[in-house]
C-alpha cells in the first residue's frame, strides 16, 4: 500500500538511497506543544555547548 | 595611555572592539577601522532573500553605537601594516584609506600598540568568469552575502514567482560559484528558504530547484562532514542532508567547480573530470572568499606580505602551516591564541586568520582543479574568537600580560549552527545543529572524531524560533543595549 506521505520518487535516483519522514516525524516537527519543549531542549544544549567552549 | 586598534566591523572585529573598549574603560584607546557605515547580522539576510524581513531589518549605522561606548570609529579600509614602524622610527602603523564620502580616497596613519585583523573575507566574484567582476557581483547571478545583495535577490526572486503565476516554469539554481567555496550553509538556508517561499505563494509546483556544490558529498559543510547521536545510531550528517533534499523534492549536483556563468546557464567541471552545464531562469551561487589584499611592510618599506599573510590573503597565526597531507592533519594544527608569530602585538580573528589547512579532504579532478569547501569560520567562532582575543589583549594593555591569557581554538571549541528551513510562526523549520569540537579530533574521540554528546541535529518549527529569537538578541547585543555583556557568543 502506498504510503501518503511520500510523493514519488525515481528508483535509483539519487534521491531514492536516502530516508524519507513519515506523517508522524512531520507532524511532531510543527506540532506546537512538543515544540515548545524542543525549544527548550535546544537552548539548554546550545548553553551547555558555549560553557565547554569558552577558555 | 595606549591604543588598540581592530580592523574590520563584522562579528568578530565588533564583538572584538567593543568588548575590549568595555574592559579597557578610559584609560586606553580602542580605535575601530571598517569601511562600512552599517553593522549586518548576516544571518538574517536570508531571509531579506525571499522577503521574510526587510533591509532595514538586518542593519543599523555604526557610528552612533560607537560613539555611544567611547570607541573612535574611522569609516575607512585598512590597506598597509608596517608592524616595524619606518626609517623615522619603530612606533608600528597601518595606512587606511577613508570611504565615507566626506574623506573618499583619503589616507591617514594610525600607530597602534596593539593590531586584530578582523577584515573579514572578500567577496571574490572575479574568481569565476561571469560571476563577477573583482568583489563586485555580475549581472547573471544574485547573492546573499549582504544586505543590498539579499534585497536584490528578493526582488529577482518576485519577478519569477509572477511569471510561474503566469504559467512559465522556472529552473532554480542555488550553491556554490566556485571549487573553492565556503559558506555552504548559507546556499543550503537560501534553498530551502526558496522552496519554502515558493510553496506559499503556491507555485512550487511550476519550479525546479536545483542545489549545486563543490562538497563531495551533501552534509559535508566545509567540516568534514558531521554525525549526529540520532535514533540510536551516529547518523551522518549526510543522510540528514539528503533526506531533507529529497523530501522538499529537490535535485542535487555534487563536486562542482563552476568555472563559467553566462545569461541563464552555469558550466562546471566535476571531480570526475567531466564538464557539463546547468541551465537557470533564477541563480544564486556563493562566491568564494579570499583575503582583502592588505599588504605589509618592514621599516626599511620592503614587501613583507608573504611573510605576514598565506598566499589567500589571509593571516598567517599560531598555526601549524606545514601539517603536510591530509593523513597527517590533526586537531593541534589548528591555532589558539590567534596571535601572529612575528609580531606579538598583531592577532587576527574570524575569518581573517588563515586556516592551516581545510577540514575537509582536499580532492581534485583528474585534470588537477582543485573541488573542496575551505573551511567556516563564522558566526559563533567569529564572535568566539573576537572576544578571547580581546581578553588577552586587555591583559597585556593594563594587567602586564606578556603572553596571551585566553584561547579561541576551534579544536577546542563548539559551534551552534541553526540553518533555517523556511520562515513562518507556526510555518516556519530549522536545523538546529551543535558541532564539538568544530576541527575534528580522532585522537580524542575516536570513531566521528567529535564527542557525540555535543554534537546534535533536528529540524522542527522550535530550531525556527530559536533562529528568529538570535536574530533579536544579537542585534540587541550588537547596538550594546542594557545586558549586551550578559549575552554569550
Amino acid at each position: 500500500m502506498a504510503s501518503k506521505h511520500i510523493n514519488h520518487i525515481e528508483p535509483y535516483s539519487p534521491q531514492f538511497g536516502t530516508m524519507i519522514p513519515l506523517g508522524t516525524q512531520k507532524f511532531f516537527r510543527t506540532c506546537v506543544l512538543w515544540q515548545i519543549v524542543r525549544f527548550v531542549a535546544i537552548n539548554i544544549r546550545m548553553t551547555i555547548l558555549i560553557l565547554k567552549s569558552h577558555h | 595611555m595606549a591604543r588598540l586598534i581592530v580592523m574590520g566591523g563584522g562579528v568578530s572585529g565588533h564583538t572584538a572592539a567593543t568588548f575590549a573598549k568595555d574592559m579597557l574603560g578610559k584609560d586606553h584607546e580602542v580605535i575601530v577601522v571598517t569601511p562600512n557605515s552599517m553593522w549586518n547580522w548576516i544571518p538574517s539576510n536570508i531571509w531579506v532573500g525571499v522577503g521574510g524581513m526587510s533591509k532595514e531589518e538586518v542593519v543599523f549605522p555604526l557610528a552612533p553605537v560607537y560613539e555611544k561606548a567611547g570607541i573612535d570609529y574611522r569609516q575607512a579600509k585598512a590597506v598597509g601594516i608596517h608592524p616595524e614602524g619606518n626609517a623615522d622610527g619603530e612606533t608600528p602603523y597601518i595606512v587606511i584609506e577613508y570611504t565615507d564620502e566626506t574623506k573618499a580616497g583619503q589616507t591617514e596613519e594610525l600607530t597602534y600598540d596593539y593590531l586584530i585583523n578582523a577584515t573579514g573575507p572578500k567577496l571574490n566574484f572575479g574568481a569565476t568568469p561571469g560571476l563577477g567582476e573583482g568583489t563586485n557581483l555580475g549581472e547573471h547571478t544574485v547573492s546573499v552575502c549582504t544586505a543590498d545583495h539579499a534585497e536584490h535577490a528578493n526582488h529577482e526572486l518576485n519577478a519569477c514567482i509572477e511569471k510561474m503565476k503566469n504559467g512559465e516554469r522556472q529552473a532554480f539554481l542555488i550553491g556554490t560559484g566556485h571549487g573553492m567555496c565556503t559558506c555552504q550553509g548559507a546556499a543550503f538556508e537560501y534553498i530551502f528558504n526558496i522552496e519554502h517561499t515558493l510553496k506559499e505563494a503556491g507555485v512550487r509546483e511550476m519550479a525546479d530547484i536545483t542545489f549545486i556544490t563543490n562538497e563531495s558529498f551533501l552534509g559535508d559543510f566545509g567540516m568534514g562532514g558531521i554525525h549526529f547521536k540520532m535514533g540510536g545510531f551516529a547518523t551522518s550528517s549526510k543522510i540528514f542532508a539528503e533526506s531533507l533534499y529529497a523530501e522538499r523534492g529537490m535535485d542535487w549536483i555534487l563536486g562542482a567547480h563552476v568555472n563559467k556563468v553566462e545569461a541563464g546557464k552555469v558550466t562546471y567541471e566535476s571531480l570526475d573530470g567531466e564538464m557539463d552545464t546547468q541551465e537557470f531562469d533564477f541563480a544564486m551561487l556563493i562566491p568564494p572568499f579570499a583575503g582583502v589584499g592588505l599588504k605589509a611592510f618592514a621599516k626599511d618599506g620592503s614587501d613583507i606580505t608573504s611573510d605576514v599573510f598565506a598566499p589567500n590573503g589571509f593571516m598567517k597565526v599560531d598555526a601549524k602551516y606545514d601539517a603536510g597531507a591530509y593523513e597527517n592533519w590533526k586537531a593541534s594544527d589548528w591555532p589558539r591564541t590567534l596571535q601572529t608569530p612575528a609580531y606579538k602585538n598583531i592577532f587576527a580573528v574570524g575569518i581573517a586568520f588563515a586556516p592551516p589547512h581545510t577540514i575537509s579532504k582536499p580532492m581534485s579532478s583528474p585534470n588537477g582543479t582543485p573541488i573542496n569547501p575551505t573551511p567556516p569560520r563564522t558566526g559563533m567562532p567569529s564572535a568566539m574568537m573576537g572576544k578571547a582575543v580581546a581578553q588577552s589583549v586587555v591583559d597585556m594593555m593594563q594587567n602586564g600580560a606578556t603572553e596571551p591569557t585566553h584561547t579561541a581554538c576551534m579544536a577546542e571549541m563548539g559551534a551552534a549552527c541553526v540553518a533555517s528551513a523556511g520562515k513562518g510562526l507556526f510555518t516556519g523549520t530549522a536545523a538546529a545543529m551543535t558541532v564539538y569540537p568544530i576541527i575534528q579530533d580522532f585522537e580524542k574521540y575516536p570513531g566521528t572524531g567529535r564527542d557525540l554528546n555535543g554534537t546534535t541535529g533536528e529540524l522542527g518549527l522550535a530550531a525556527h524560533w530559536v533562529k528568529h529569537v538570535l536574530h533579536f538578541v544579537f542585534m540587541w547585543k550588537a547596538k550594546l543595549k542594557p545586558g549586551w555583556t550578559l549575552i554569550p557568543e
